[in-house]
């Protein structure tokens, strides 16, 4: 605003900051026509052996509308006019998803042109309330300040859950919005997990995926050739995971860095190339299929039950509804979370979860104070792992088939980048991030090709935003002075 | 007289062809200020590393005898985190490392790690919240507060041990070295870059821990104020070897000492002091 008043100022004619914006954008417009029309617009067509030349006049005209607007949000945001740039944003994100597009492109562009207006409208005024803030700055502000954020933090991670909670008793809870959901829920137990070893730990595992293909595996081989059940396979596969994660540490740990994400990266792809390979033993690019779906307590959920077993919806005398079993999915899922979350959130507050951030921090120090590092860094491995097992126990039995193809290198590639964009060691975060990341390479499925352009673009985006992750600031783990005495 | 709390002898250090410490032998007691000074590159830094199991040594024996108990340990055989943990040799580090993004608090309670790690019963009974483990807990935090009141810093006890002032951050590192209950306290140039209030505070202090809790220091330092005021016993360092040892009267009148600080040149009587 002050920037805009002091312009108007010292011009002959006083121009509004909505006319300058205006200006702004036409004179990008004219820039962009300058440019697309001949690089767009014309396009040399092979016709029966001899080269034409096709004009491409809709495309045109549809992109420098799209860089008018875009920039007219932009000049907006800048000028302190930040709600109509959000309204242009809108627009422009309505118009990719609704309009029928001469191209795909240009509609993603369109979106691409909305999610940057608003990230840039949040960044400005993130910075100006930071600029207002420090400008006040005083013991209590700081203070309340941090009030507030726990306050915030709190309140988000309850309205996540309460909705979580919530979710398959909505209307519009179909089969398609509960296995999205599922989906997402098994990302965030993979984040969580992978947080303790990242995160807290400090350690660069690039091969997580390969402790959630040995717990999936495990699972499989239990379940189906070895009559477990459920209960009795899931807490197995997690423990034997668990070794298979103190198995490859013990050796690679005293590594440090870039040196540890190699062997760990190198140590994913041999797991999966071995059960690609080891056909006997995992089925090979087959994979394992026909494993025994998850019951409810000895009750399946189908239809028309084998004699003696009564079928789930008969126990509670409900109409048979495929929808049952994913719900049921659902709450375990979500359970199986819930208790990594917990479990991470208590273990930081132990000795050893402060031992972690600490070797995180400095090993030398920590060795100056007598702390084992290769046993501490251990415990975190063997940790992250065996909750990989857990989350792959769910998902060989959600899908009742578990093959290679699901444990490459993309998987962890995708649980690493939801850890660092939730912020390391931010447990809402990483939650955050999981339903930012699947939720939207979900929604850009009609994009086909272009939907992982988005994704990278959005990463960037927000790298760039917050290059710390979603929430990247740390609560000590135990306070002295607050007050209230000693709270752990 | 019963044994030194520290025996180093011909203690040897090569790093290829350089030799960094040259057949040094010395001893330090506990409840003494054992100085070791030399010019820049000495070697001092070096015994401290040879002595906390960073380096292990091409030739020597260290011995570090506990007081109270006969139990010896060859420091030179030991795991550098043993030997914290076990014959109790704690360490501060010439430029600070601290774990800068844990609060002052948590500093120190990583330094009680071990105990507290036993008392959680490794780790179950403290996700259980066991009794026992919130008592040891709730010990670890009084500790805790006793040295950050000690060394000033219990109002700042709940910040970002980063976000501390470097003087602060060198008293710091010394109370999160005696959390670990040490007998033996090495502190690479604590006073580096201290203002003379701050040097005179941690003068004070190093003497309270020597006195108070009868553990032997030994300080590598450059500034002579501190040294020659608060020592003991001197060890002196040049190109590895032990040139001379003493009370700090003897070394201030040694004149090989003099000649290795000033060179040649042995008019500049009393310039060490
Ligand atoms: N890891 C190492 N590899 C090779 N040379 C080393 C190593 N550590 C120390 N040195 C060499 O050993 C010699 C003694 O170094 P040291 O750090 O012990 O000196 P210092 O007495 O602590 O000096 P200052 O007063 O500057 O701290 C130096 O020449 C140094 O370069
Ligand atoms: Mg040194």
């Amino acid at each position: 605003m002050a920037v805009a008043d002091l312009n108007a100022a010292t011009r002959p004619a006083p121009a509004t900051p909505f006319q300058a914006a205006l200006k702004d954008a036409a004179l990008v417009a004219l820039v962009a026509m300058a440019l697309a029309g001949p690089i767009v617009g014309l396009q040399t067509v092979d016709r029966g052996g001899s080269l034409t030349v096709d004009a491409r006049f809709a495309e045109v005209a549809v992109g420098i509308v799209i860089v008018f607007f875009g920039r007219l949000g932009l000049a907006l945001s800048d000028r302190g006019l930040r709600l109509p740039s959000y309204g242009i944003a809108a627009g422009l994100a309505a118009a990719g998803f609704l309009l029928p597009w001469p191209t795909d492109l240009l509609g993603v562009l369109a979106i691409a042109a909305g999610a940057a207006l608003v990230i840039r409208g949040l960044a400005g005024q993130y910075g100006a309330h930071r600029q207002s803030k420090a400008a006040l700055a005083t013991e209590t502000d700081e203070e309340k300040a941090d009030r507030l954020r726990r306050l915030f933090t709190r309140g988000l991670g309850f309205l996540l859950l309460a909705a979580a909670v919530l979710l398959p008793m909505m209307p519009f809870a179909n089969s398609y919005i509960l296995d999205t959901a599922i989906r997402v829920l098994t990302y965030m137990m993979l984040a969580w997990g992978l947080n303790i070893v990242i995160g807290l730990a400090g350690l660069l595992d690039l091969g997580y995926v390969a402790f959630y293909a040995v717990g999936a595996y495990t699972y499989a081989l239990l379940s189906k050739d070895h009559g477990f059940g459920f209960w009795g396979a899931l807490p197995l596969s997690g423990l034997f995971a668990a070794s298979f994660g103190v198995l490859l540490g013990f050796p690679v740990l005293r590594l440090r860095g870039d040196y540890l994400a190699i062997v760990t990266l190198g140590f994913g792809e041999i797991i999966r190339i071995v059960l690609l390979n080891w056909t006997n033993f995992s089925g090979g690019p087959n994979g394992i299929g026909s494993i025994p779906r998850l019951t409810f307590f000895g009750h399946p959920f189908v239809r028309n039950a084998p004699e003696g077993v009564v079928p789930f919806h008969q126990l509670f005398g409900l109409d048979f509804s495929p929808l049952h079993r994913s719900i049921f999915f659902f709450y375990l899922i979500l359970v199986l979370a819930l208790v990594v979350n917990v479990f991470t959130i208590r273990i930081r507050r132990l000795p050893v979860g402060r031992a972690w951030e600490a070797l995180r921090e400095d090993e030398i120090a920590c060795r100056a104070l007598g702390i084992n590092p290769t046993n501490t860094k251990l415990t975190a491995f063997a940790i992250g792992a065996m909750f990989a097992g857990f989350a792959g126990s769910f998902f060989a039995t959600t899908q009742s088939f578990v093959s290679p193809e699901s444990f490459t290198f993309l998987e962890s590639a995708m649980i690493l980048a939801i850890v660092v964009l939730g912020g390391m060691g931010s447990q809402l975060g990483v939650a955050l991030a999981a339903i930012l990341v699947i939720g939207l390479t979900e929604a850009f499925r009609g994009l086909a090709e272009y939907r992982m352009l988005v994704f990278g673009l959005g990463m960037v985006l927000i790298m760039i935003w917050r290059p710390r992750g979603l929430l990247s600031h740390r609560d000590p783990t135990i306070l002295i002075n607050s007050g209230k005495g000693v709270r752990p | 007289m019963s044994r030194p709390l520290l025996t180093v002898e011909h203690l040897t250090m090569r790093f290829g062809g350089l030799t960094a410490i040259n057949d040094v032998s010395f001893e330090a007691q506990a409840g003494h200020i054992t100085a070791v000074i030399g010019p820049n590159g000495a070697g001092k830094t070096t015994v401290f590393n040879c002595l906390t199991g960073f380096y292990k040594p091409t030739v020597g024996r260290l011995t570090l005898t506990r007081p109270g108990s006969d139990q010896s340990f060859l420091l030179e055989r030991l795991d550098d985190f043993r030997i914290t943990k076990t014959a109790g040799v704690a360490r501060t580090f010439q430029n600070i490392r601290l774990f800068t993004g844990m609060s002052v608090l948590e500093n120190l309670m990583v330094a009680q790690h071990n105990r507290l790690m036993r008392a959680s019963g490794y780790s179950l009974l403290g996700l259980a919240g066991w009794p026992s483990f919130r008592k040891a807990e709730a010990e670890a935090v009084e500790k805790a507060r006793f040295w950050l009141n000690r060394t000033g810093l219990i109002a700042r006890a709940d910040e970002p041990a980063g976000s501390l002032p470097y003087g602060d951050q060198r008293r710091l590192e010394i109370a999160r070295a005696m959390c670990t209950d040490p007998a033996l306290l090495c502190l690479d140039e604590p006073a580096a870059g201290l203002n003379p209030r701050e040097s005179a505070e941690l003068n004070a202090l190093l003497l309270m821990i020597r006195n108070d809790y009868g553990v032997g220091l030994l300080l590598i330092e450059h500034d002579m104020s501190v040294v020659m005021e608060i020592s003991d016993h001197i060890v002196v360092l040049d190109y590895g070897r032990k040139i001379a040892e003493g009370t700090p009267a003897q070394i201030k009148a040694n004149p090989d000492v003099i000649r290795a600080y000033l060179g040649e040149d042995d008019e500049a009587e009393g310039a060490v002091a």
